[in-house]
C-alpha cells in the first residue's frame, strides 16, 4: 500500500475527566477519581484516508473524536497537525484551526439551532471566520448545499431544521462543515440516527464529497458493517485504548483481539442456519473510572490467559454470578462461609476471602471450579493458602499488553508475542 | 416583504393557537391594554386640557367642582381638571412601564446568559445578589431604590422606571439563566463551538433566540405589577410630583381627604384607571402564558369511543 504524508498524528493521547461524586464529596472538594475517557492512544491519520474507531458505548471514541477538535481538553499526550501540536494551542489558534478540521454529529436535529435557517446555520461558519460579506456568504453556503445534494438550493435557504426530515438536516450539518474548506471530517456517529433508507445515500455523499474535496475522514461508530464499507482501517477501541488497528480487509478476514472477534460475531447475521453460534462478551463494559487490571478486556474475554490480569473484582463477579444459579438454602450456606464481599472490591492480586473456615470456602470454590472448569479465571489463580478463617487467594501478576505488530495489523493482547519491536515502528 | 409576513404570522401566533379562555382572556386584555395606550400616545389631543392647567381663557375653574358638561370628571382641590389627569396618566403609567420593563430586558437577560453559560463562581455570585434581591418584599425594595435614585435623578420618569427595574430584575435573570444552563448542553452549542465560534457569538445567535421566548410572558404579567408598585409609590409621595406629571397613585392620595367630604370624583376616576389598565395586563399576559407555556397549552382531546363488543 503506498504510503501517504500523515495529516493527523496523534501519540499517547489521554483525556480524563474528574468524577465529582455524591453531594458531601462536591461540598468538601474530595476528589471522587477519574474517568479514563481516552487512556493513551496513539495513531495516525493519512492524507486523504478514512480511518474508522469502532466499539461499543463508553468505549471513548466519541471522546477522542471530539479531542481532534480541542473540544474535549487533552490530560496528556500531543495530538500533532501540520506540524504543529493541538494540545498546547491556545483558544483562538484552536478556533482558527478548525476551519481545517471540521465535525458531523450523529444526531441531526440538535446539532442545528432550532432558531436558525439554513442559509444562517451554514453561513455562521464563514461568518465566525470573519467573512463580513453578506452576499459572499451566500454564494458559498449556495455552493455548499448544491454539493451535498440539497438542490434546487433556492427551496432550502430559509427553512428551518424543524422543516426538512433527518436525511436533509444531516446533509445541511455536512454542508456547514465542508463550506469552510476543510481537510478532515470528524464524523460521529453520523449516520446512526438516520433511516436505514438514507444511511447508504449520506454515506456515499459523504464518499463523493472525499473524492471531491480531498478530504481525509475521522469514522466513529458502533455499526461494523458501515465500517467495513467506508474505512480504509479500522481501529477497535475497548474502554479507552486501542486494541487492534489494521487495514479493513485484515481486520474483517483475521480478527486478532478476541474483543475483535467477538464484535464480529455479535453483528446480525441474515443466514439464519448461522445465528446460533454467537458467544456474545459476557457482562458489561466495565467501569472506565476503577479499570480492571492488565487488559481491560479480561472479565470477558474467552480466551484469557494466567497473565491476562485477574484480580479480586473478577471473584467477586464469579462468586455472584455463580449465586444467581443456587437455591435460597444454598446460597445462605455458602454465603454464610464466604462471609462479606467488601473485601473484593478492589483491584488486587492477593485477596483473604472467607470466615467460616479454611475447608468450607475452599469446598466452595473447587465446586465452582467443578462445574465450569473452563472459566477462565482459574487460568490466572497462582495458589489457594489456608488464611485464618478462610484462604488467601493469589493470582499471577498481570501484563498490560501494548500495541504490538501481529499479521498485518497491531493489536493489544498477551496472545500475541511482542516478538518483532522494530516493525511496529515501521507502521 | 417574506420578513414582513413572518412577523405578522408570529405576531398571529396566540390567536391561532389559542382556543376557548385563554384566546378570550388574551383579546379582551390587549383591547383593554390597547385602549390606555392610545389613551397615552394622544394624551395631548384626547384630554380637553393640560394635566397641570388650572384655568382656561382666564377663567380658574372651580376648585373640587362635581362632574360637569365643563369638565366631565369634575375638578380636584388644586383646580385640576381630573378627565385630563386621568388620561395623562395613563401616559406617565406606560412610560414607567415600558421603560422599567427595558432597563429590566436589558440588564437581566444579558446577566442571565453570562451566569449561566459561564457557571463557577460568576454564576454563584450573580445567584447569591439576585436571591437576595428576590427574598426582600418588593414593594420595601422599590421604596428604598426610589428614595435613593430621586435623590440622583429628580423626581423623574426615568428614576421611578429604574427603581422598579431593581425589583423586577430578579425574574429575568432567574429564567433567562436557567434555560441557559439546560440550552447550553445542546449538541448545536457544541457545534458552534466545533465551527470555531466564540462564547460571544455562542451566546449572541445560539442561546439568545432559544431562551428568550419566556421573557414576553414575564414582561406582561411584570407590567401589571410594575403599575401598581407605581401607584404604591406615588400614593406614599415617592417618585413623580404632581406638577411633573400626572400620576394616578399620586393622585389617589390627594384625593384621601376628599372621600370624607363626599367628593367621591376625585378618587374615583384614577382608581378605575388602575384597576382597568392591571387587569388588561394581567388578562394578556396570562392568555399569552397559555399560548406560549406547552405545560399549560390545553389540547383538545376526542374521546376515544371503543367498539361495542359483542355477547357471547
Amino acid at each position: 500500500m503506498p504510503t501517504k504524508p500523515d495529516l493527523i498524528d496523534v501519540r499517547d493521547l489521554s483525556v480524563h475527566f474528574g468524577l465529582r461524586g455524591g453531594t458531601l464529596g462536591r461540598l468538601v472538594g474530595r476528589d471522587a477519581g477519574v474517568v479514563r475517557a481516552v487512556d493513551g492512544i496513539s495513531v495516525t491519520l493519512r492524507e486523504g484516508e478514512v480511518l474508522g474507531l469502532v466499539g461499543e458505548s463508553g468505549s471513548g471514541k466519541s471522546t477522542f473524536g471530539r479531542a481532534l477538535l480541542g473540544l474535549a481538553p487533552a490530560t496528556s499526550g500531543t495530538i500533532g497537525f501540520d506540524g504543529a501540536d493541538l494540545t498546547s494551542m491556545s483558544r483562538s489558534e484552536l478556533r482558527a484551526l478548525r476551519q481545517s478540521i471540521q465535525m458531523v454529529f450523529q444526531d441531526p436535529s440538535a446539532a442545528l439551532n432550532p432558531s436558525m435557517t439554513v442559509a444562517e446555520a451554514v453561513g455562521d461558519a464563514l461568518r465566525v471566520h470573519g467573512m463580513k460579506s453578506s452576499v459572499e456568504r451566500r454564494e458559498r453556503v449556495v455552493e455548499a448545499l448544491e454539493r451535498v445534494g440539497l438542490s434546487p438550493v433556492q427551496l432550502f435557504l430559509d427553512k428551518y431544521p424543524r422543516d426538512l426530515s433527518g436525511g436533509q438536516k444531516q446533509r445541511v450539518v455536512l454542508a456547514r462543515a465542508i463550506v469552510m474548506g476543510p481537510r478532515v471530517l470528524v464524523a460521529d456517529e453520523p449516520i446512526s440516527m438516520l433511516d436505514m433508507s438514507v444511511r447508504a445515500k449520506i454515506l456515499q455523499l459523504m464518499l463523493d464529497l472525499k473524492q471531491d474535496l480531498g478530504l481525509s475522514y475521522v469514522y466513529i461508530t458502533h455499526d461494523l458493517a458501515s465500517a467495513k464499507f467506508f474505512c480504509d482501517r479500522i481501529a477497535i477501541m475497548y474502554l479507552g485504548r486501542i486494541v487492534e488497528i489494521g487495514d479493513t480487509e485484515e481486520i474483517f478476514a483475521n480478527p486478532r483481539h478476541p474483543y475483535t472477534k467477538a464484535l464480529l460475531r455479535a453483528a446480525p447475521d441474515p443466514d439464519p442456519a448461522r445465528a446460533v453460534a454467537k458467544d456474545l462478551p459476557r457482562g458489561e463494559v466495565p467501569d472506565a473510572a476503577v479499570p480492571p487490571l492488565g487488559c481491560s478486556f479480561h472479565p470477558r474475554c474467552p480466551e484469557a490467559v494466567a497473565q491476562c490480569g485477574w484480580e479480586a473484582r473478577d471473584l467477586r463477579t464469579l462468586l455472584e454470578t455463580h449465586w444467581t444459579r443456587r437455591t435460597p438454602e444454598e446460597y445462605d450456606a455458602e454465603s454464610a462461609a464466604v462471609g462479606s464481599l467488601d473485601a473484593l472490591a478492589r483491584p488486587d492480586t492477593s485477596v483473604h476471602v472467607g470466615r467460616g473456615g479454611a475447608d468450607a470456602v475452599r469446598s466452595i470454590l473447587d465446586r465452582i471450579r467443578d462445574e465450569e472448569p473452563d472459566e477462565p479465571l482459574w487460568r490466572g489463580v497462582a495458589d489457594v493458602t489456608d488464611d485464618g478463617a478462610g484462604v488467601r487467594v493469589d493470582f499471577h501478576p498481570g501484563v498490560d499488553p501494548a500495541l504490538r505488530r501481529a499479521g498485518g495489523v497491531d493489536v493489544a493482547c498477551v496472545l500475541y508475542p511482542d516478538d518483532s519491536p522494530d516493525d511496529s515502528a515501521g507502521g | 416583504m417574506a420578513a414582513l409576513r413572518r412577523v405578522l404570522r408570529a405576531l398571529a401566533t396566540p390567536f391561532t393557537q389559542t382556543a376557548g379562555l385563554g384566546r378570550w382572556m388574551l383579546v379582551i386584555g390587549l383591547v383593554i391594554t390597547g385602549i390606555f395606550v392610545l389613551l397615552a400616545i394622544f394624551a395631548p389631543w384626547i384630554a380637553p386640557y393640560g394635566f397641570a392647567q388650572a384655568s382656561a381663557d382666564g377663567v380658574d375653574f372651580p376648585k373640587a367642582g362635581a362632574p360637569s358638561g365643563e369638565h366631565w370628571f369634575g375638578t380636584d382641590r388644586l383646580l385640576f381638571d381630573v378627565m385630563s389627569r386621568t388620561i395623562w396618566g395613563a401616559r406617565t403609567a406606560i412610560e414607567v412601564v415600558i421603560l422599567s420593563i427595558l432597563i429590566c430586558v436589558v440588564i437581566g437577560v444579558p446577566l442571565g446568559l453570562v451566569s449561566g453559560y459561564y457557571g463557577g463562581w460568576l454564576d454563584r455570585v450573580l445567584l447569591l445578589v439576585m436571591d437576595a434581591l428576590f427574598a426582600f418584599p418588593s414593594f420595601l425594595l422599590a421604596i428604598v431604590f426610589s428614595f435613593l435614585l430621586t435623590d440622583l435623578f429628580g423626581g423623574s420618569v426615568l428614576a421611578v422606571a429604574m427603581s422598579l427595574s431593581a425589583i423586577y430584575i430578579p425574574q429575568y435573570y432567574r429564567v433567562v439563566r436557567n434555560t441557559t444552563v439546560s440550552a447550553k448542553e445542546a449538541t448545536y452549542v457544541e457545534a458552534a463551538r466545533a465551527i470555531g465560534a466564540k462564547d460571544g457569538v455562542i451566546m449572541r445567535r445560539y442561546l439568545f433566540g432559544n431562551v428568550i421566548q419566556s421573557v414576553p410572558v414575564i414582561g406582561t404579567l411584570n407590567a401589571a405589577d410594575a403599575i401598581l408598585t407605581l401607584a404604591g409609590l406615588g400614593f406614599l409621595g415617592l417618585g413623580i410630583q404632581s406638577t411633573d406629571a400626572a400620576e394616578w397613585g399620586h393622585d389617589l392620595n390627594r384625593a384621601l381627604a376628599d372621600a370624607g367630604a363626599g367628593v367621591w370624583w376625585t378618587g374615583l376616576y384614577p382608581g378605575l384607571a388602575i384597576v382597568l389598565l392591571v387587569t388588561g395586563l394581567t388578562l394578556v399576559g396570562e392568555g399569552l402564558n397559555e399560548t406560549l407555556n406547552p405545560t399549560l397549552r390545553k389540547r383538545r382531546l376526542l374521546p376515544v369511543v371503543m367498539t361495542t363488543r359483542e355477547d357471547r
